[in-house]
């Protein structure tokens, strides 16, 4: 019984922690975006949208939230399909060197952000592609492909083993078989790697710092304005940063929630 | 001659090392209801997967209708096979999962669904069509299934065990809605199974196999009547088996000696075997008969009643012979009045010459 209590308040404040710490920062960081004083200060000053209009007005801005834009929607794209195709690999086919494998293509997430990003830029630079949209993409993917893998590939292990086979067994060739059972079977884990990957991207500042060239993404422009001076206009950006990845997130769990609930 | 619908020539099928089914040889028939059976791991579902074309033959030819069918990918055959575990496709619902096959072979879509609506009304499902599989029960989904694989009109369906996941009273309403399917479609079944009352019931030609080998092929009474070796007589069960060494051989006969006694019995189609080779033969338990009164047959065992059991009408009685082997009597529980059983401290089995079955050395 006091076990128990004992253990409920531990979690209690565990839980208020993790509260203060993430998401305080962030609450404040929005009710700062509306505040009409030029710092972050309490008592707040009047209501106002005088930041977003500031941000809505400055090229710059605009010009980072469409690079963003098409970095995080076409890494989404490769890193998804890549993830694809390399769970199913995984899950079809087995042979020797599987373990490793399975460990190179995992292995983006555990390289130190700032070594990759250094290491991008340099290969880059040698292949003479540095500093182009593209440049970010492609890192964006390496970095990205194996969450997206790791997800499809939990879905395809739920897979009733027999399933692909049975629509060869009716007729299907593997191409129709893949298009027809594996990639529906597979539609939410694809939705929420889609999401997530397209998330993680749009956050992502280190290696788009290093590589990005003269096309700042939202995360590099942000990092510009703070070290000129203290500027809201970053609340302002940070709040829809903020919306944008949380709401890819939120899509990504309610997808694969409520499939799991539907199967059971 | 027309060719068999299905024949398998020295068929061997190895993962790696491992034999999973050796020199397998054996032709259907059109419109057969073939069952193979046996115990698990000895190569049921290879065999029905290499006939599906999901599986390559090591070594050896699978034809149909004459034609050898080891190139032939499994899309290109006409074999649908019913899943043990049913591989429905849970994200369709149960028209969609029949019309799957009908759209493979490019069906226009008004008459896949006409044509799967026809069968899951044939099914008696027909009021479940645009339900999530998940939603089903598991004799709705067995029908499904089976709506599933008969809609393309194939010549032979595979089955795969596929009541193992239902309860006993279902059990024997799909072996009913199983059996009439097969009549009134006319087309060959395979049916792979480890129970012996399903394949009893419903094959026209029960295979049975051990470890990758074929042990028997025959009608449910060669194989109950006629085992053909231990393997088959300890695999059907209700059987006496009794074994000694040889004494004598003649034409056609041969004298065996053990600890219940010396017999001799026909050895039929069997190779005679030589004097003090261990040899068996078998008395079917409903063959054997039982008695208070030393009868005067030359087949008698003096043993002890043990114990009984009823399974409706028919009393199984177990009885211990005097080297505490094991023996069993089935009879009608009418026949059990005659016998008074309870006052006699001595009973005695029986049986007559012709039902002593040879089954060979081993
Ligand atoms: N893909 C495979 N790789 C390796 N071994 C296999 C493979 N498929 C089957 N086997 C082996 O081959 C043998 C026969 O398997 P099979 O599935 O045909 O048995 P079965 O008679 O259907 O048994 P059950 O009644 O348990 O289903 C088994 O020992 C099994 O382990
Ligand atoms: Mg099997």
């Amino acid at each position: 019984m006091t076990d128990n209590r004992t253990l409920r308040w531990f979690l209690f404040a565990y839980l208020a922690l993790v509260f203060v710490f993430i998401f305080a920062p962030i609450f404040f960081s929005v009710v700062f975006s509306f505040n009409s004083d030029r710092f972050p200060t309490i008592p707040l000053g009047n209501f106002t949208l005088k930041w977003y209009q500031t941000v809505w007005n400055d090229p710059d801005v605009w010009e980072a939230a469409r690079t963003s834009l098409t970095v995080s929607l076409s890494t989404a794209t490769i890193a998804t399909a890549l993830g694809f195709a390399t769970a199913y690999t995984d899950y079809r086919y087995s042979f020797r060197l599987k373990p490793i494998y399975l460990g190179l293509v995992l292995l983006p997430p555990t390289i130190p952000l700032i070594i990759m990003a250094l290491a991008m830029l340099a290969w880059f630079a040698k292949l003479g592609i540095s500093g182009q949209v593209m440049s970010i993409i492609i890192a964006h993917s390496v970095l990205t492909a194996p969450f997206a893998m790791a997800i499809i590939r939990l879905r395809l292990s739920q897979m009733d083993p027999s399933l692909e086979a049975a629509a060869w067994n009716l007729g299907a060739n593997e191409w129709s078989a893949m298009r027809r059972v594996i990639v529906p079977f597979c539609r939410p884990a694809i939705i929420s790697s889609f999401c997530l990957t397209a998330a993680v991207s749009f956050d992502e500042f280190a290696i788009s710092w290093f590589v990005s060239g003269l096309n700042k993404t939202i995360p590099v422009i942000i990092l510009e304005i703070v070290t000129g001076n203290i500027d809201p206009q970053v609340n302002a950006i940070g709040s829809f940063v903020f919306l944008v990845s949380m709401t890819l997130v939120i899509i990504a769990q309610v997808v694969l929630m409520t499939r799991r609930k539907k199967e059971n | 001659m027309v060719a068999p619908l299905v024949e398998f020539r020295s068929v061997v099928k190895r993962f790696d090392d491992f034999v999973a089914v050796e020199d397998v040889n054996f032709t259907i028939d059109a419109g057969e209801f073939v069952a193979i059976m046996g115990p698990s791991g000895c190569g049921k579902t290879t065999t029905l997967r290499m006939l599906a074309g999901l599986e390559a033959p090591s070594e050896g030819n699978i034809l149909m209708d004459g034609r050898v069918m080891n190139d032939v990918p499994a899309h290109e055959r006409d074999t649908p096979l019913v899943w043990q575990s049913l591989a429905l496709f849970p994200f369709l619902t149960a028209r969609e999962n029949v019309e799957f096959g009908l759209q493979m072979r490019g069906v226009g879509a008004a008459e896949c669904r006409r044509r799967a609506l026809e069968w899951l009304d044939r099914m008696e499902i027909s009021e479940f069509a645009e339900r999530d599989i998940a939603s089903l029960s598991g004799g709705q989904k067995q029908r499904v299934a089976l709506a599933r694989s008969l809609v393309i009109e194939p010549r032979i369906l595979l089955l795969d065990e596929p009541l193992s996941a239902l309860d006993a009273n279902l059990v024997i309403r799909m072996q009913s809605v199983l059996t009439r399917l097969q009549r009134e479609l006319g087309i060959t079944f395979v049916y792979v199974t480890h129970s012996q009352s399903e394949a009893f019931a419903m094959a026209d030609r029960v295979v049975i196999m051990s470890r990758g080998h074929i042990s028997q092929i025959g009608s449910p009474k060669d194989i109950y009547r006629a085992p053909a070796n231990r393997f088959v007589a300890e695999f059907v069960g209700r059987n006496n088996i009794i074994a000694g060494a040889v004494t004598k051989t003649a034409a056609k006969t041969v004298t065996i000696e053990g600890s219940l006694g010396s017999f001799t019995v026909q050895t039929g189609q069997h190779d005679a075997p030589r004097k003090g080779d261990v040899a068996r033969f078998v008395v079917a338990a409903d063959l054997a008969q039982i008695s208070v009164k030393k009868p005067k047959s030359a087949n008698v065992i003096p043993c002890s009643l043990i114990s009984e059991e009823f399974i409706g009408s028919i009393v199984t009685l177990f009885l211990e012979a005097e080297d505490g082997s094991e023996l069993k009597v089935q009879l009608q529980e009418r026949e059990l009045s005659k016998v008074d059983l309870k006052s006699a401290t001595t009973t005695y089995l029986s049986w007559a010459d012709e039902h002593g079955h040879y089954i060979g050395v081993d």
